[in-house]
């Protein structure tokens, strides 16, 4: 399932009809039946993936298009941002809050993920390397910002304020006291790496990253 | 002349206020309806329109809240008009609400005048109009009416409750008063408390219909005169309300109504007020002044989370209705955020609520326009909501 179908395209590529691989790897990590906030759920993806599994869903997206099309699809989404609206919400209220591929986009990452850790039990987070090997490269060889094909915006026009890289990532979460419970990293052509692979190999050929996180107990 | 029309004009008003051209359920001395003033109305009926077929199970009713002047009428012609029915953009076979599939309810609200008693309904104990005489009513009143109407046609619980405006204010009403007896509840361009610009333009409103020496203190009927003029102010400045500088700019800009040049003079030179001299001279042919002062009294008194010791989140708590909050980008008159308001409260209370904020240039009146926007959500809401409760998708 998460094999790459064309080698060329880049891993998370929207083709259409498929899933992006590291929503499948979210989707995974939910329990059956459970309560989910989806933080930036887009056109509602993930949530229509986790129906089938019969997970009480909720999202939350900027875009007013994207709302829209959520919403008549019949999934229970409202506009909001990650950065101001999370506060509103409950301790306790959700088993699973959800940022994907959205972190980097916050305006303060620090904020939202403890927030996720007040409002949900767990806290899932899939955010692109900054450190992998080609941006690393391209940062090196060419002294430009980095663009792939998965990151393609340039500096001046893209709404991803806040690159980090999986050891970055690490480091806030011991700043905000969270555990890892898991973590997935994926390599360009959506392959999941080695499990056993110590985190500097991740931090190198994970292009992609999920990590399933709970509150550290007091 | 004009005394023959204004005699006419009472005649339909006597036939539709208390013989309404719809379905009519009275409700006698042993079900009063108990209302917020504290006083109890009986008899009393309400006049309603049904579309569609209720199913076996009785589980696909829509309610359906009309706004301030509108009334049953939703998608039939207008018996007083001869106009279309005021939502049958969304409401029809194949429609989002869709009557081939929906048992859909309207009925006029208490305190209205076609045929829901109300301030020119006959006070059975006078034998003339209630005028004055009829009890202050909330929106909560309508609601409880509504509800007896809901248990005359043997409903257990709605599929749906939709309405906009104040019929948005009834379906917070029916979400919080009745949560069991709500499976999805769709508020649109509303509010769950009328604000202070809102009461101000109430306000001018009624002082207007007051200040026409026609009034008689309410007893116009009783001394056969109407205080038309009144009335027609009221909705003139109401109707602004409606509407959005962008509209009224790209309908009429600065043009002249059929002439080339200003004449000087205070004649409705500019379209503009052409237009809102129309609107008001129409609308004092359907509705009765006293009516409008009650259902405007009614709006200004709401306040949901006020019932709730000021939280509005508590006003949710344990629902399991799922809900659909829409708002219009250029509703100045219920703008976005006072949706958002309700959308953080029903968070709060882990509702199951959606939400969306449609762009549009027509101010508050666009739910009742062409906004393909707002089907394709109205739709997409309650597929889903009726694949959850059990009911057959639909065929689209």
């Amino acid at each position: 399932m998460l094999s790459p179908s064309h080698p060329e395209n880049s891993s998370l590529a929207r083709t259409p009809g498929t899933s992006r691989v590291d929503l499948l790897v979210v989707a995974g990590m939910v329990d059956r039946g459970a309560r989910l906030l989806d933080v930036g759920c887009g056109d509602g993806e993930l949530l229509r993936l986790l129906e089938q599994k019969g997970v009480d869903g909720r999202g939350i997206e900027l875009s007013r298009e994207g709302v829209n099309n959520c919403v008549a699809k019949g999934l229970a989404v409202i506009q909001g941002d990650a950065d101001t609206d999370l506060a509103d919400y409950p301790d306790d209220a959700f088993d699973y809050v959800v940022l994907s591929q959205t972190l980097q986009a916050t305006r303060h990452p620090r904020i939202v993920v403890e927030h996720m850790l007040r409002i949900g039990r767990h806290a899932i987070v899939s955010f692109p390397n900054f450190g992998h090997w080609k941006i690393r490269l391209k940062l090196l060889a060419e002294g430009q910002m980095p663009r792939t094909d998965n990151l393609p915006d340039t500096w001046y026009d893209t709404p991803n304020l806040h690159f980090c890289t999986i050891k970055d990532f690490r480091t806030l979460c011991d700043v905000v006291g969270a555990r890892m419970d898991k973590a997935v990293a994926f390599n360009a052509w959506g392959k999941p790496l080695r499990l056993n692979a110590p985190w500097w190999f991740w931090n190198l050929f994970g292009e992609q990253a999920v990590f399933l996180l709970s509150r550290r107990s007091k | 002349m004009v005394d023959a029309v204004i005699s006419l004009e009472r005649t339909g008003r006597t036939r539709e206020a208390d013989q309404p051209s719809s379905l009519v359920v009275q409700f006698g001395a042993d079900k009063p309806l108990k209302l917020d003033a504290g006083v109890e109305l009986s008899p009393f009926q309400i006049a309603y329109q049904t579309y569609g077929t209720l199913n076996a199970e009785r589980s696909n009713a829509v309610l359906v809240c009309h706004a301030l002047t509108a009334d049953q009428h939703v998608f039939n012609r207008h018996p007083v008009t001869g106009k279309p029915g005021w939502w049958n953009t969304l409401i029809g076979p194949g429609l989002p609400i869709d009557t081939n599939r929906f048992f859909v309810i309207c009925s006029n609200v208490i305190g209205g005048c076609m045929g829901s008693t109300g301030p020119a309904s006959t006070n059975p104990a006078t034998g003339m109009p209630w005028g004055l005489e009829f009890p202050v009513i909330t929106i909560r009143d309508m609601v409880r009416a509504q509800a007896m109407l809901i248990d005359h046609l043997g409903i257990e619980t709605l599929f749906a409750v939709a309405g906009g405006s104040m019929g948005g204010m009834q379906v917070m009403q029916w979400a919080t008063s009745y949560p069991e007896r709500v499976f999805a509840a769709l508020p649109i361009a509303t509010s769950t408390r009328h604000s202070a610009q809102n009461i101000a333009f109430n306000e001018v409103g009624r002082q207007a219909v007051m200040a026409d020496p026609e009034w008689r203190g309410g007893r116009y009927f009783a001394e056969g005169t109407k205080p038309s003029r009144g009335l027609a102010v009221a909705r003139m400045s109401a109707h602004i309300t409606y509407l959005s500088d962008a509209a009224l700019h790209r309908k009429f800009g600065r043009r002249f109504q059929n002439r080339e040049n200003p004449t000087f003079s205070f004649d409705a030179d500019f379209q503009v007020e052409s237009y809102l001299r129309h609107q008001g001279a129409s609308f004092v042919e359907r509705f009765d002044a006293n009516s409008y002062l009650y259902l405007t009294r009614a709006m200004d008194y709401f306040d949901l989370a006020a019932d709730y010791g000021g939280v509005l989140g508590n006003a949710f708590k344990n629902t399991k209705t799922r809900i659909c909050v829409i708002s219009f980008t250029s509703d100045w008159l219920f703008p976005t955020i006072e949706s958002r308001d309700i959308v953080h409260a029903l968070n709060a209370a882990g509702a199951r609520v959606s939400f969306a904020e449609i762009e549009t240039d027509k101010g508050h009146d666009a739910f009742l326009l062409d906004e393909p926007e707002l089907f394709t959500i109205v739709r997409g809401f309650l597929d889903g909501a009726a694949v959850a409760r059990g009911l057959p998708a639909s065929k689209r």
